[in-house]
């Protein structure tokens, strides 16, 4: 144990995810030897996110107003929109400029077993964006895990009854990686690639 | 063991219960294994997309593993897949669901790691292969797993002699804290009054007898499904976190290839 604002600093860091107790130590150090100037910017950064950065009303993107970036560009299709688990994927999915549709950020994905179930996600505002018949194509690109394709397939029955074409990311193989090193599971997703899922 | 033991390798097959992060790449995962009881274990570098474990170490897998001892936790040495029952429940959210809840309660109902228990493994397997394959409404296995896992933990529930004094019945009158159903003199204040015909559902459900548990209505399937949840808690300190979020409407009609596949 440390005096006060050092041990203080060390037990916050220590709460961050994937951070452990010597990470945190090891972190807390750095930053009592860091110029003042790096430690401002990063208060600065962390003060800004806190104050500015918000979800979007839309789609529960993260946002700078009241609407995220994509949300607000007229240059996007409302017709097809993709779901996913957290903004992240968001990010990850812009990268590859494949896609010019909407977004919906559900804010993670079923779990049972941890307690969450659909009405813990943003499931009923996504039924409420779908009520005006704008979208007519939804694609769900939830992670390529358990959770992931639950938390699909039940978007799927619960969709199925609107008439919209469904349809699941080709996911599970790491984009560049070699087949010889992919499982037989993993590979096997991979190969069903984006299917129309029938509700 | 002391420190100075060389770490002995051991195998043995199971199906993974469930899986939790550690560090940046690995996991710990609990495994119902077939000879050595419950196994908690770290598989390092899963977490990787190169990893050699691939998806066979998530749960509802049913692996063959090889394991080394360690002193707290073993580690997984190698894993190759022998059923993938995630695959088949995934698809259809209340066999998902349920399917969650048998591991949960698995893993709940055997306290003690490496403690064999070679019946509960039996009954995991039987439960996850009869959703995977439908063979049997999702709800009615879940419950079915659930009154044949509390027999196996010791509990099993009385439903038709006296649970108190043993005497013949049927009785009317059912106590989830005495176990079961209870003789009129037997009776602790606060028993419940469920229909008899639920009462029949659970023992068809305990026996296994498919045709007259699948032959029952909703109203005693809600009712009978209240029963076994309602004693499931009473054993354990505290509940099932997957229990209240199992999905009991009906399933997907089963598909033409299950169907084949069905023995
Ligand atoms: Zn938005
Ligand atoms: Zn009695």
């Amino acid at each position: 144990m440390y005096e006060g604002a050092v041990q203080d600093l060390i037990d916050e860091l220590g709460r961050l995810p994937g951070v452990g107790p010597k990470s945190a130590q090891r972190i807390a150090f750095h930053l009592l030897s860091a110029e003042s100037a790096d430690v401002t910017r990063l208060v600065a950064a962390l003060t800004r996110v806190q104050e500015s950065v918000r979800f979007c009303v839309t789609c529960y993107n993260v946002a700078e107003a009241e609407q995220c970036r994509i949300c607000r560009d007229p240059r996007r299709v409302d017709d097809v929109l993709c779901v996913v688990e957290e903004p992240k994927d968001v990010v990850a999915i812009e990268r590859t400029r494949e896609f010019r549709g909407r977004y919906h950020v559900l804010g993670g994905a079923i779990s049972p077993i941890d307690g969450v179930g659909p009405d813990d996600l943003r499931v009923k505002e996504l039924m409420t964006r779908l009520m005006n018949g704008a979208v007519t194509e939804l694609i769900i690109a939830t992670d390529p895990n358990l959770e992931g394709e639950a938390t699909a397939a039940y978007l799927a029955r619960l969709v199925g009854p609107m008439g919209l074409a469904v349809s699941r990311l080709a996911s599970g193989l790491p984009v560049g990686g070699d087949l010889e090193y992919a499982d037989e599971v993993t590979l096997g997703r991979a190969f069903e690639g984006r299917r129309r899922i029938d509700a | 063991m002391s420190a100075h033991t060389p770490k002995a390798l051991y195998r043995d097959e199971g199906i993974v219960l469930r899986t939790q992060k550690l560090g940046e790449a690995d996991r710990i995962i609990t495994v119902l294994t077939r000879r050595t009881g419950k196994v908690r274990a770290v598989a390092k570098g899963v977490r990787r997309t190169k990893s050699k474990f691939g998806a066979r170490l998530e749960p509802f897998t049913h692996v063959d593993l090889q394991l080394y001892t360690g002193r707290n936790l073993d580690i997984v040495s190698q894993a190759e897949s022998i059923r993938a029952y995630g695959q088949e429940v995934v698809a259809d959210y209340p066999a998902y669901t349920a399917g969650t809840a048998v591991l949960e309660t698995a893993d709940r109902l055997t306290a003690e790691e490496k403690e064999p228990s070679l019946r509960m493994f039996l009954l995991v397997v039987g439960a996850l292969r009869a959703l995977g394959e439908k063979s049997h409404p999702a709800p009615l296995v879940l419950d079915a797993f659930l009154l044949r896992a509390m027999s196996v933990a010791g509990w099993e529930p009385a439903l038709a002699e006296c649970a108190r004094c043993g005497e013949a019945g049927p009785h009317r009158h059912f106590s989830v804290p005495a176990g079961g159903t209870v003789c009129p003199a037997c009776r602790p204040t606060g028993s419940a009054m469920p229909s008899p015909v639920t009462i029949e559902l659970l023992d068809s459900l305990l026996t296994g007898d498919w045709a007259r548990a699948e032959a029952s209505q909703g109203i005693n399937r809600r009712e009978g499904s209240g029963l076994v949840a309602a004693m499931l808690q009473w054993h354990l300190e505290r509940g099932l976190r997957s229990l209240p979020l199992v999905d009991r409407s009906e399933s997907a009609p089963r598909r033409e290839a299950s169907l084949l596949s069905e023995a």
